[in-house]
């Protein structure tokens, strides 16, 4: 089913960048992901990234390298921090479907 | 970019391929397209893939329809460099410029069949607001969109969502409109992958 194959591209994707290996650990590349519990700066910058990305600024990067994040570090997280908001729309997406089919069908009325 | 590592950490391989794609197409290598070759394992190798599949693997929405809930879903998110490569995509696909800057200006007025302008209605709203309730849903069923069209559209949000976010993190440089042209010949022609 095509659908299918969508949803396992997209699972292949989250579960790389959260699971495999990286030059950030896996913890706070999870917290990057769901946008919950970094420190300052870096919580700023993932925060903008989820939730404002048109207001990144140098600044918000500058910040978090010099606190010690490597390049290749920030690259990982900010990736995470996309994935993560983006899984999270398709998420709450196919919930607001898979409930409006079920109640929406006459047969399942009560 | 914003990151060194973006701008010169690649292998000569892959300098090599970047210099023949800029000596071939006339263009410079756009950001978008350099941030797949990054470590691909990480990111790039199945951001692709997902992209690919959402974008022009089976569907019943057009290419034309896709690129232009693309170019919708980046234009709410301000991504100026995404709303640029998929309004030149979409337009080519459609070889219909004024109808998809019409959807882009106001796509309640906007001359397109009410199935696809409830279903970028919806995408818009999750966008924006990150969440979409079942009325919603409902909404979107009841223009005549199928519930596997409503979950094609999700993957297309979900993969738009993702790059929209990169783009303007790592701030993107934007192209000329030659540029983009070239860009959306290239994506018509060859994908994502």
């Amino acid at each position: 089913m095509p659908d299918e194959d969508k949803k396992r591209a997209h699972r292949a994707l989250v579960d790389r960048v959260l699971n495999g290996e990286g030059r950030a650990p896996a913890e706070q590349r999870a917290r990057a992901f769901g946008n919950d519990g970094l420190s300052p700066p870096l919580d700023a910058l993932i925060g903008k990234v989820a939730d404002r990305p048109a207001q990144v600024t140098e600044a918000d990067l500058a910040a978090a390298k010099a606190s010690g994040c490597t390049e290749d570090q920030l690259f990982e997280l900010v990736i995470c921090a996309a994935v993560g908001q983006s899984a999270r729309l398709y998420e709450a997406g196919l919930a607001a479907l898979a409930e409006a089919t079920v109640k929406g069908r006459p047969d399942h009325a009560t | 970019m914003r990151l060194d590592i973006l701008n010169h950490g690649y292998g000569p391989r892959t300098k090599l391929l970047f210099a023949l794609i800029r000596l071939f197409s006339g263009h410079p290598v756009p950001d978008a397209a350099k941030l797949v070759f990054y470590r691909p394992d990480f990111y790039g190798a199945r951001a692709k893939a997902f992209t690919h599949e959402a974008m022009r693997g089976p569907s019943a929405w057009s290419v034309g329809d896709r690129e232009l809930m693309a170019a919708y879903v980046s234009k709410v998110n301000e991504s100026a460099f995404c709303v640029g490569a998929h309004t030149a995509t979409a337009r080519q696909a459609y070889q219909d410029g004024p109808r998809v800057a019409a959807v882009l200006a106001d796509l309640e007025s906007a001359p397109v069949a009410e199935p696809l302008r409830a279903t970028l209605r919806m995408l818009g709203k999750l966008t924006r607001e990150g969440k979409v309730g079942a009325e919603d849903m409902r909404e979107v069923l009841a223009a005549g969109v199928s519930p596997q069209q409503v979950q094609d559209a999700l993957a297309v949000c979900a993969a738009f969502n993702t790059t929209d976010r990169l783009a303007d993190a790592f701030g993107f440089e934007l192209l000329s409109p030659e540029g983009f042209e070239a860009g959306a010949k290239h994506l018509l022609k060859r994908g994502y992958r």
